[in-house]
């Protein structure tokens, strides 16, 4: 069967030759704007095992983080991932409600998560008189900076810093799997396409012309 | 009342094939084509990647982005199954650690393999004479030839002829053009003394002549997904569907075969299996009994049919059935290569098995280990899945932000978010893939405390690694140590020492476990003989891994598929003469 019946064979052929021509123009896909509630979508049943949907079900009628607790996360992401001239925070892309959706899944990530939080409200407190949130946004930058630089943050900032490790993680991880982050972070496949190997003026940007296998 | 029966099939099938991997799948497919009535019993469920695969889906489909929480190989990767199965356990014995990846579904893990698809070559067949280490197969790689030809043309492989002795030239399709990251390789081990060519697999770079259900590749990288279009192989699409359609085979799913079971002369007459569905007990008749239910399965059911004809287990009067059990060795680098830092974006997704490869290259007179590795290559720019920039902190203070400083290691902010942009599509990646020796003293048996939610006695597997698997561990992480220099790239992964054994991998992890049921010409020492038939039952015969003398750096899908196609031509040829 030739590429394009066989694309057509799963109903792809009108996009697939739209996305065939993109190819040729080698652009960089622009970015769109993309609804927050992304975080959990419903997954579509055909090739997944029984438990695993009742699984999923399951983990999205849980609720673990208190309101208190997913407002501090709310800002926390985008004081790591902001809003810039290409995208959006992390909130805008819903990190939020993924970050909830994947310590139910992966649990490993409750305690810390909890108790760091917890750790940062405390913190907080001592510091400002005031939860983490409800400081002044000169004061949580302040708080966060003491603890997002490992090898230079202070020897009693250390639990605080391997939170804010996780932190960052799960943020980045949330926002570019995102429609939003993945546009910024500028995926170009997942398309239909014929590879035909690495394109003329990156060959020469390197100097690989010559390199063959 | 009870109401606990047998239910008993009245149906005679020509064969019963139990498993529907490459071996079973490959076995169903000659049989059926060629006029039998067969029968497959399928553990899991029916898979049809055509409808199933989770292909082209991005990250934010799934809830947790593409982890491994539920599927080890992530959200989207075919494989039904993993490490652990729910009521499905089996142990290990004296502190020793054996990993059993197993796949319940129609084609089983080759749904979701990696599609490397390498011929063994005449020194893996007949490997004694190289160091007195191993035993030789009963077979050559010359009488095994005309089949890997057979399967070229009938499944589809890409590569390019090399004229390497061991490393024997198929019947190939165009290979994949290297990535920008596979040139940087190419050129730091070259540089290394290493060989790379071209990768093997075995999937339609190009339509397959002569085949009009199966579609050529669109190049989404995601063959460990499985293919909508059948673009790559897996034994559900190319084998057992295709087989199903000839109306002469019949396939159960959800069917745990029990046991195999033979009659008063000794001969096989059928199998018992528990339905999954139902949890009734059922029995199946059939002529030929063929096992392709996984080299650890297929030794689990010739250990657990005891009889008064085979009282250590059937096919088993040799004592060595569960014996040899081997794992192909396994150790990885990983890094990045600075120089691609803010790198041009178009789609390299390519396919999804190895764009190019390092066969073995050197000489084992001149090094403290016996046999060799072959060497797989990553990296590109590919889907962010969950995992996507996790652990800049130790990456982003080791180069030179945009003002030329280096920068803080850690922070947050616009700064940080241009970090991730930065350092996408950098990470190259590098594995070993080696031979271990086949050892009698590595097996697996019948654990005697043990059963399964069935009933059915579970495996209890004994395997170490030795001095000759971990030296070559070390020799793998020396190599990529050496290119990952020569090609300005920074290291990332932890550095391995002898503490953790040079990075190799527990056996069981590579999931090239082979030589439960080895074949051989003496049946006192081998369980088959060289049709892969049981020396003492002479209608029973295994088609996965198990029989296996001894494998070679190589991935055995394709020489599973070979020597299945062989037994199979060769059940015909028996029938003909009325010997089975």
């Amino acid at each position: 069967m030739k590429r394009r019946e066989s694309l057509k064979a799963i109903g792809l052929t009108a996009l697939a030759s739209g996305l065939l021509l993109d190819s040729c123009k080698n652009d960089t896909p622009k970015v769109a704007d993309a609804p927050a509630k992304t975080a959990t979508p419903e997954v579509d049943p055909a090739g997944r095992e029984e438990f695993e949907l009742e699984r999923d079900k399951k983990l999205r009628a849980e609720i673990f983080f208190t309101d208190h607790e997913m407002a501090t996360i709310t800002v926390l992401g985008d004081i790591i991932i902001p809003k810039d001239e290409k995208s959006g925070s992390a909130s805008d892309a819903g990190v939020p409600a993924f970050i909830e959706f994947i310590v139910k899944d992966i649990p490993d990530h409750q305690l810390p998560m909890r108790g760091g939080l917890r750790w940062l409200d405390l913190q907080c407190t001592n510091r400002y008189s005031h939860a983490f949130v409800d400081c002044t946004p000169q004061q949580q930058l302040e708080m966060v900076t003491a603890i997002a630089y490992p090898l230079k943050a202070k020897p009693e900032m250390e639990q605080g810093v391997a939170f804010f490790n996780r932190m960052r993680d799960l943020t980045a991880t949330g926002f570019f799997t995102s429609k939003m982050g993945i546009a910024d972070i500028g995926y170009a496949g997942n398309a239909p396409n014929r590879w035909t190997g690495v394109p003329e003026d990156v060959l020469k940007q390197y100097n690989m012309q010559n390199v063959k296998v | 009342m009870s109401t606990f029966e047998i239910k008993k099939s009245g149906t005679v099938y020509d064969a019963i094939v139990v498993g529907s991997g490459a071996g079973g799948g490959m076995a169903g497919y000659v049989l059926a084509h060629a006029g039998l009535k067969v029968l497959m019993l399928e553990a899991g469920p029916f898979f049809d990647p055509a409808k199933d695969a989770q292909q082209l889906k991005f990250s934010y489909e799934s809830p947790r982005r593409g982890a491994s929480t539920v599927r080890p190989f992530g959200d989207f990767d075919a494989a039904y199954g993993g490490w652990e199965l729910e009521g499905e356990p089996y142990t290990t014995k004296d502190k020793t650690e054996f990993n059993w990846f197993r796949a319940r579904m129609l084609g089983g893990r080759t749904n979701h393999w990696g599609r490397i698809s390498l011929r063994m070559g005449p020194d893996d067949f007949k490997s004694h004479h190289l160091d007195g280490l191993t035993d030789d197969w009963p077979i050559t790689y010359d009488e095994v030839k005309p089949f890997y030809d057979k399967v070229d043309r009938m499944i589809g492989v890409y590569g390019t002829v090399e004229g390497l002795r061991n490393e024997p030239d198929g019947i190939f399709l165009p290979p994949p053009k290297p990535r920008l990251n596979e040139l940087f390789i190419k050129q730091g081990a070259e540089k290394a003394g290493v060989k790379v060519i071209p990768g093997r697999g075995s999937v339609l770079t190009e339509p397959l002549p002569g085949n009009k259900d199966r579609g050529a590749c669109f190049f989404c990288g995601q063959c460990g997904r499985s293919c909508k279009v059948y673009a790559d192989f897996s034994a559900s699409s190319c084998l057992v569907i295709p087989a199903i359609k000839t109306g002469n085979l019949k396939v159960i799913t959800n069917a745990m075969v029990r046991e195999v079971l033979t009659g008063p002369n000794g001969m096989a007459t059928g199998v018992s299996y528990v339905d999954k569905n139902d949890l009734q007990e059922y029995q199946v008749k059939a002529k030929v009994v063929i096992l392709g239910a996984s080299a650890g399965e297929s030794a689990r059911l010739l250990l657990n049919s005891v009889s008064s004809n085979h009282p250590n287990g059937l096919a088993n009067s040799s004592g060595v059935v569960g014996k040899y059990i081997h794992d192909s060795t396994g150790a990885s680098l990983g890094g990045f290569l600075p120089q691609l830092m803010d790198r041009k974006r178009y789609n390299e997704d390519g396919v999804g098995s190895v764009h190019i490869y390092t066969p073995w290259w050197l000489d084992n007179k001149k090094l403290d280990f016996p046999r060799g590795y072959h060497i797989e290559y990553g990296g590109g720019m590919h889907m962010p899945s969950y995992g996507f920039g996790m652990g800049m902190q130790s990456i982003n203070g080791l180069v030179p932000g945009r003002d030329g400083k280096i920068k803080e290691a850690g922070g947050f902010g616009t700064s940080l978010k241009d970090d991730y942009r930065r350092f996408y599509g950098t990470q190259v990646g590098m594995a070993g893939r080696g031979t271990a020796i086949a050892r009698a003293d590595n097996y697996c048996e019948i654990d005697k405390d043990v059963v399964d939610k069935y009933g059915i006695p579970v495996l209890k597997f004994h395997y170490k690694w030795t001095d000759a698997e971990v030296k070559q561990a070390k020799h793998m992480q020396e190599t990529f140590q050496e290119i990952m220099h020569n090609m300005g790239a920074i290291i990332t992964s932890k550095p391995h020492g002898p503490e953790t054994n040079y990075g190799l991998e527990a056996p069981g992890k590579i999931i090239h476990e082979v030589g439960t049921v080895r074949m051989g010409d003496d049946p006192q020492k081998s369980a088959l003989n060289k049709w892969c038939q049981a020396h003492d039952c002479k209608n029973l015969f295994v088609v996965d891994a198990a029989p296996f003398v001894q494998q070679g750096d190589k991935n055995a899908t394709w020489t599973i598929l070979a020597l299945s196609m062989r037994t199979s031509e060769y059940i015909l040829d028996q029938r003909k003469k009325l010997n089975v």
